[in-house]
């Protein structure tokens, strides 16, 4: 393996992050927090110095294989999660480092989930570095750096597809760096429109960004403890319900729009399975659950902005979900498991997987009944290969098995059976609120360090897709 | 430059891994695995389908390509997929064509049906083969600027004259204007300077004119008693042994051809006159002997397999011949057989590659690169790039001497109107003068790049 290189793509990483997080410090000194300089300063020097010193010249052996491509990714947040948690601790704002590190974890992996009871409490500029955490997390590090570093390194896409979500991930246009530049130009562009829409509801410039950023990748972190429901205003849900439904489709279909191929995206049966999904499950909690609130309409607006919220991993709220009746709560359950579409900043297990594992499923029931029947698992009416399909069902396989050892070892902290599954369930999918004690107004505060580590690598592992993270468990040194 | 690839094999990978620094390319096979392979490999995108389908040459955005490249196994299907990729906008299309009956068509192709280039590996690998023939000490010979610069590359023998001569003597001894511009010692490849002593079993690369070049051959092998290859044998008598026939023919030497399979013989003798063939198995040692093949002064293994025309080679250089030349088609026995001594390989492949990549770089040229031709030499390690001088910058009209050049990098010659100047301290560039820098490292695509 090639040691060196790992280092340098990490140092690279480092330099990117390192110079991100000079934000939060220009939000502190608007807001008067003299605490940035040191709290955020010694952590950018940790990734700056080493970020530069190691990038000063390139290995002579650059050569980047699967290998390479998932241990530096997943190695990469590994430590810059590490490095990104100090600010919390350093400023005193979240004083413990397992805290402060899943609060990062989930951040990076826009998963939402906090340790928090008080929100309010943060400091601006840790709130503000909390919600970029997912922003950048939402479309990813190393598209940042493919996106801004115009190398001419060939070998990139074994690290695209260690961190780009869905089953099957390939270029937009020819090069590498084009094609990240391309979804970040998208991804930027929508993060301002959401803001400008956001200001027009009445919101502060900060609040607006803060929100628009949480959106964008699809996170969930609030700088208020109940969430959107703080502002009370229709018109600021249904802009973030729309928002968060838009950057959970694949971005590769704006880039379609926007080349004027219009047929492509319409056509596509990964978008229209996700929107049908999104249509009935509001319909059915809204029909469900209409009793509990002044009627229909308002229970529809309810049920909406949740189903989105949950679909595409986001985990925003407006109303305590404990309350609804339990066949709702269990279909936002399942909308956790399905996702986002692939290609987007949700988690999730990804609409395109669920529907070529259901179409398998389909398939092997009717050779079942005709050992004879030869058929091919379809998918925008072209043939999916073999290989996709095979990797999709042994996707599904680890990932089950992983959430249940996950499952086994949080139940340690003995809660009920369902409030530990939905923690698991939750960050595994990048969602951020479960069912209970960790609904939607609660926090993963009383977990023990222990089961606050697992689920950190719960969201790693749901974030990245499982592989990277087991592969460098498994990593042999040769 | 967007350009779409047809066809991933050896050459549309090659072609791939070396355009994708510089172009958008996209790449279009049949096979899946290829497919991945090439993305994973590459900076490219990669379609899998037939490359004669309107929709997937719609999907690689075939109206704004610049250039199309048709490099499948089929003669056909590369014509008729450019002619598609033509009608649908493509601005040039190159097709590979190896059958012998289209090259005759080739300026049909061009006017008619508008493909701009037809790249015919086997032609290209005889006339390879015939250059290398015509200059026996010569490993390899490539021409610049037109034919006008010839740039060879040379084993040094112990007992040779260049043997433990520094570079800085070698003009005054042999009174010739050669240069030598890179010199390969074991593994390391060095831009030498004055103080440069050479060394037996040295490969070097000179750039000379063409006379000065044929004068120079003269008298380094003075040393030889034999001075022209008079009669050589080709082993397997496939395209290339035809092509090369036809042209060793035509410099009046004799031609033997063994070959194995006999209605492939009679094809032979039908096409070709003057030359005489043999129906036999080339790999058997006693039949060679009998042959006289070992009495050759050049043997050419020609045959479809790179194992057995390596080991052929080997076997007539044990036995005495002088010249021998290797067939050679996968890259990684290319690597593999620089250890064993064999002195002239050619590999049809490559020299396609290199043919296109020139055809590429000229188009380039046009839209405002200066970058004429491009070899790579040495497995990739060296470039000869051929420069145009276009406008007068800060560099023009200074004294060689004068400009810092960085290190690594040698101005093997320069072309001005239809005189050759091997260049010296004194000497300075001029506007529209053609320039041809050798240089160990990569990506140069202007001339101001290379002074500090």
């Amino acid at each position: 393996m090639n040691y060196r290189m790992i280092v340098y793509v990490m140092g690279q990483i480092s330099k990117v992050v390192g110079l991100a997080m000079l934000l939060p410090v220009l939000v502190g000194f608007i807001y008067g927090e003299e605490h940035v300089i040191v709290s955020f300063g010694i952590p950018i020097l940790m990734l700056l110095i080493p970020g530069f010193s190691v990038t000063i010249k390139k290995p002579k052996d650059n050569s980047v294989y699967s290998m390479e491509g998932f241990i530096s990714v997943a190695a990469s947040w590994i430590v810059i999660s590490a490095v990104c948690a100090l600010p919390f601790v350093i400023s005193g704002d979240i004083p413990n480092y397992v805290d402060a590190l899943f609060e990062t974890v989930s951040g990076f992996t826009t998963t939402g989930s906090s340790i928090l009871s008080n929100v309010e409490e943060l400091s601006k500029s840790s709130l503000f570095w909390r919600s970029f955490t997912h922003w950048l997390g939402g479309m990813g590090i190393i598209m940042i750096v493919l996106a801004i570093m115009s190398s001419n390194d060939s070998r990139t896409m074994h690290m695209m597809r260690a961190e780009c979500p869905g089953p099957k991930v390939g270029r937009l246009v020819s090069k590498s760096g084009n094609s990240a530049r391309i979804l970040y130009g998208i991804y930027i562009a929508m993060t301002v429109i959401e803001t400008i829409m956001l200001l027009c509801g009445g919101l502060s410039f900060y609040d607006a960004l803060m929100h628009a950023f949480s959106s964008a990748g699809t996170g969930g972190f609030s700088i208020y403890g109940d969430s959107i429901a703080h502002y009370n205003s229709l018109y600021v849900e249904m802009v973030i319900a729309v928002f968060i439904i838009l950057f959970g489709v694949n971005f590769n279909l704006y880039y379609f729009l926007l080349i004027r191929r219009f047929s492509t995206v319409f056509k596509n049966e990964e978008l229209r399975t996700y929107l049908g999904i999104i249509l009935t499950a509001t319909l059915l909690i809204s029909v469900n659950t209409r009793n509990i609130y002044g009627g229909f309409l308002e229970s529809l607006r309810y049920s909406f902005f949740m189903t989105a919220s949950t679909i595409t991993s986001t985990g925003f709220s407006v109303i305590d979900t404990n309350t609804w009746p339990v066949f709702s709560q269990t279909l936002l359950l399942t909308l956790m498991f399905i996702g986002s579409c692939a290609g987007s900043t949700g988690g999730g297990l990804k609409v395109s997987r669920v529907i070529i594992m259901f179409k398998t499923g389909v398939k092997e029931l009717k050779y079942i009944i005709n050992p004879r029947s030869v058929a091919s698992v379809k998918m925008d009416g072209k043939p999916v290969e073999r290989d996709v399909v095979r990797g999709v069902t042994s996707y599904f396989i680890i990932y089950i098995l992983l959430m249940f050892t996950s499952i086994l070892l949080v139940s340690l902290d003995s809660f009920t059976i369902e409030e530990s599954a939905s923690a698991v369930i939750t960050t595994m999918n990048n969602i951020g609120f479960g069912v209970g004690r960790f609904g939607t107004a609660g926090s993963f505060g009383d977990m023990s360090s222990f089961s606050k580590i697992v689920l950190c690598f719960d969201m790693l592992i749901g974030r990245l897709e499982i592989y990277p993270i087991m592969l460098i468990l498994a990593v042999k040194r040769k | 430059m967007d350009i779409i690839i047809v066809g991933c094999g050896k050459v549309g990978y090659a072609l791939a891994e070396v355009l994708s620094s510089e172009h958008n390319i996209t790449v279009i096979d049949l096979s899946e695995d290829k497919i991945n392979s090439v993305t994973n490999d590459c900076d490219v995108m990669g379609i899998a389908g037939n490359g004669l389908h309107t929709d997937i040459l719609d999907e690689a955005k075939v109206d704004k390509t610049g250039i199309f490249i048709a490099v499948t196994n089929s003669d056909e299907v590369n014509i008729l997929s450019c002619l598609i990729a033509r009608k649908k906008g493509a601005r040039h299309c190159v097709s590979r064509v190896r059958s012998p009956g289209f090259g005759k068509q080739i300026i049909f192709m061009r006017e008619e049906l508008g493909i701009s280039m037809m790249v015919n590996p086997d032609f290209n690998a005889a006339n390879e083969i015939a250059k290398v023939l015509r200059y026996p000490e010569a490993i390899n010979i490539e021409s610049f600027a037109k034919g006008q610069v010839d740039l060879a590359e040379i084993r040094i023998t112990s007992g040779s004259i260049l043997d433990s001569v520094a570079l800085s003597q070698l003009s005054r001894r042999l009174r010739l204007d050669v240069l030598i511009c890179a010199v390969q010692r074991d593994d390391e490849l060095i831009i030498p300077n004055g103080s440069f002593v050479l060394r037996a079993g040295d490969k070097i690369h000179i750039t000379a004119s063409h006379s000065a070049m044929v004068k120079f051959f003269r008298s380094i092998s003075a040393a030889y008693r034999e001075k022209r290859v008079k009669s050589v044998v080709l082993i397997g008598g496939g395209r290339v042994a035809y092509h090369l026939a036809k042209q060793l023919i035509e410099m009046g030497v004799k031609v033997k051809i063994i070959e194995i399979d006999e209605q492939r013989c009679l094809e032979l003798s039908e096409n070709l006159n003057k030359v005489s063939i043999s129906c036999a198995d080339g790999t058997d040692h006693d039949l060679l002997r009998e042959e006289r093949v070992y009495d050759a002064d050049a043997v050419v293994t020609l045959t479809g397999i790179d194992e057995e025309n390596i080991l052929l080679s080997l076997l007539a250089k044990k036995n005495g011949v002088k010249k021998v030349v290797t067939k050679v088609n996968r890259m990684s026995l290319i690597q593999l057989s620089d250890t064993l001594n064999l002195d002239s390989i050619v590999s049809p492949k490559s020299i396609t590659v290199n043919q296109i990549l020139q055809y590429v770089r000229a188009k380039q040229n046009s839209l405002g690169n200066n970058v004429t031709t491009l070899y790579r030499l040495v497995g990739d390690r060296l470039e000869a790039i051929e420069f145009i001088v276009r406008d007068k910058k800060d560099y023009v009209g200074v004294p060689l001497k004068k400009l810092k050049i960085r290190s690594g990098i040698l101005i093997a010659s320069i072309v001005r109107g239809n005189e050759l100047i091997i260049p010296r301290g004194d000497d300075c560039l001029q506007v529209n003068d053609s320039v041809v820098v050798v240089t160990t490292s990569k990506g140069f695509h202007d001339l101001s790049n290379i002074f500090d």
